[in-house]
Order: C-alpha cells, then sequence, then structure tokens
C-alpha cells in the first residue's frame, strides 16, 4: 500500500497527488472514528451553509419582482423543477424536493472544492456511494410501493421479440443492481480524476525555482494548463452535478412508470 | 535504479489502463457527433435533446473515468 505519511527514504514518487483526499481530523491528531470531526465534516457544513445562504437567504424577500440574490435562488429552482417535470412527468414532481437536495448539494460541493486548499467531499466513495445507495433503495421501495409487483415489469422488455425476452430479462436485473455502482463511481471519478490531474500539473509548475533553463518552458506550459484543466473542472462540476439529478430523475420514472 | 518489482508492476499497469479513456474519447465524440449532425437537420427539437446528449455524454465518459480511476489508484495508491 502507498505510504500514509511519507518517510524519509523513500524509493518512489517525490509528489503526491492523492494526499489532498485525505480525511484528516480537524482537532487534534488521533484515528479517525465514525464521531471525528474531520475536513470532510467541515466542507460539507460548509457546503449546506452556502446553500442556506443562497436559496434561504437570498429568497428572504420574496419580492414580486425578484432582487439579484433572489434570481439566483430562483433560476436554480426553475431549472431543477423544470427538468424533474420534463423527465418524471407530472406525478414525479411530488418528488421534486429530494432531487433539489441533491443537486445542490452535488452542485454546492463539487464548486467549494475547486477553491484552493479545499476539500472535495463529493470526491470521495463514501460519500457519493451513501447518495446512490439512497436513490437505489428509495427508487425500488417506490416501484414496489406504488406498483405492487407489477414493479417487475420494468425488466420484462415488452417490445422485444419474444425468444430474447428472458435473456433481455435477466441482462435487466443485472444492469438494474449495477445502476447504484456506476452512478456513485461516476461522481467520485470525475471529481478525484479533474483533482488529482490539477495537482499533477501543478507538480512541475515550480520547476523554474529548480533549473532555469528548462524552467523557463515549462513552467508557463503547466500553468496555462492549470487554468485550462481548472476551466474544464467548474464545467464538469456542474455537469457531473446536473448528471447526478437527472439520472435520478430518470430512475424516479421508471418507478413511477414500469412499462415499457 | 531504484524500486522493486511490485512498484514496476504498478507503473506499467497504469500506463496500461490509460489505454481506456481513448475508447471513451470516441465515445463521447460520437454521441455528440450524431447530436450535432441531427441537430443541424432539425434545429427546433434540438433544443429539447440536449438533456438526453449529456445524459449519453455521461454513461459515456463514466468508464473512461473508471480506467483513469484505476490508472490513479495503481500509480499513487499502489
Amino acid at each position: 500500500m502507498a505510504t500514509e505519511t511519507h518517510g524519509e527514504a523513500e524509493a518512489g514518487l517525490v509528489f503526491h497527488p492523492m494526499d489532498q483526499f485525505q480525511v484528516t481530523p480537524l482537532f487534534g491528531a488521533g484515528p479517525v472514528e465514525w464521531f471525528t470531526i474531520t475536513n470532510a465534516t467541515l466542507w460539507m457544513g460548509l457546503s449546506i451553509l452556502v446553500i442556506f445562504i443562497i436559496l434561504v437567504l437570498g429568497a428572504r424577500g420574496r419580492a414580486l419582482v425578484p432582487t439579484r440574490s433572489q434570481s439566483i435562488a430562483e433560476l436554480a429552482y426553475g431549472f431543477i423543477y423544470k427538468m424533474v417535470e420534463d423527465v418524471t412527468g407530472k406525478d414525479g414532481v411530488a418528488y421534486f424536493p429530494y432531487i433539489m437536495t441533491l443537486f445542490m448539494f452535488i452542485v454546492v460541493a463539487n464548486f467549494l472544492g475547486l477553491l484552493p486548499m479545499a476539500f472535495t467531499t463529493t470526491s470521495h466513495i463514501a460519500v457519493t456511494a451513501v447518495m446512490a445507495m439512497a436513490v437505489f433503495l428509495a427508487v425500488t421501495v417506490l416501484g414496489f410501493v406504488k406498483n405492487g409487483f407489477g414493479f417487475l415489469s420494468v425488466f420484462w422488455i415488452s417490445s422485444a421479440p419474444l425468444v430474447l425476452r428472458p435473456i433481455l430479462a435477466l441482462i435487466e436485473v443485472i444492469s438494474y443492481f449495477v445502476r447504484p455502482v456506476s452512478h456513485s463511481i461516476r461522481l467520485a471519478g470525475n471529481m478525484m480524476a479533474g483533482h488529482a490531474v490539477i495537482k499533477v500539473f501543478a507538480a512541475f509548475a515550480p520547476l523554474v525555482l529548480i533549473s532555469t533553463g528548462i524552467g523557463l518552458v515549462v513552467t508557463p506550459l503547466s500553468i496555462l494548463a492549470i487554468t485550462a484543466i481548472y476551466a474544464l473542472e467548474v464545467l464538469v462540476s456542474f455537469i457531473q452535478a446536473y448528471v447526478f439529478a437527472i439520472l435520478t430523475c430518470v430512475y424516479l420514472r421508471d418507478a413511477l412508470h414500469p412499462h415499457h | 535504479m531504484t524500486g522493486d518489482i511490485v512498484q514496476m508492476g504498478a507503473y506499467i499497469g497504469a500506463g496500461l489502463a490509460c489505454t481506456g479513456m481513448g475508447g471513451a474519447a470516441v465515445g463521447v465524440g460520437h454521441v455528440v457527433g450524431n447530436f450535432i449532425s441531427g441537430a443541424l437537420r432539425n434545429p427546433s427539437a434540438a433544443g429539447g435533446q440536449t438533456a438526453t446528449m449529456f445524459i449519453g455524454i455521461a454513461f459515456a465518459e463514466a468508464l473512461g473515468i473508471f480506467s483513469f480511476l484505476v490508472a490513479l489508484l495503481l500509480m499513487f495508491a499502489v
């Protein structure tokens, strides 16, 4: 296993771009138990604070003609409301608060992780797997509650030839259970990969301080690369939050209307 | 040179895992290319399908990200 703390005599890499993903206790240096206040706790709390400021404090005036901050809150609300209504239909709108919570938490956590020296909570499988598992369990339970055993018709593709339907049903069952896996790894992998790439380019940036010859070429190029990847990461943060929310809506639609 | 065989194997594996990202790039380009060719034929219907395009991009991209994740884990966490 890679060294958790980096020792003196190490025959290997000299820069460690994956260190930024370590969960460390905030107060004191002890083992990380389930009740320890860690940097993950801090950044999740900050995400909730930012969401509170944007949505609650922003729209507190409740003016008919919105102010700028109210406009931002209304834009976010309307964007997700329209998406939920388009994908899940009229009866899916009852689950809008859940989708809005998921989307706002993920997008704010992703954006906060882009600040320098910040910790991206959604880059950990622990965080995204809980969200994906919650979506999977909620959608499955909802499917059985709303449709009884008719929910199992989501695996029976009636538009396929009869001979193919058993094989397709098996494939559909397998892909149904793979859903939370891909749902969680997509978000965690995107966030971890993006931030690790920024860190790897950042390792080349101070080269001008070590060797002025090649450093004068490598340092400006690496700073340009960091800027470009940073812009891509801003886009990816938003897109991944949107994709998480819209896939939740698609799974919800499958649960509410399982007939293909 | 220093290091051991296990580390060498990890680094070679990391380099091999990066080939998965080529498939992801082709897949994403395929999705977006089809979307653009359809959108240029029927621009008024294109707006409603951008959401579908993004879902398609996410699915195609996800597998490339999985392979990149394997490469990162082999490089820095083994």
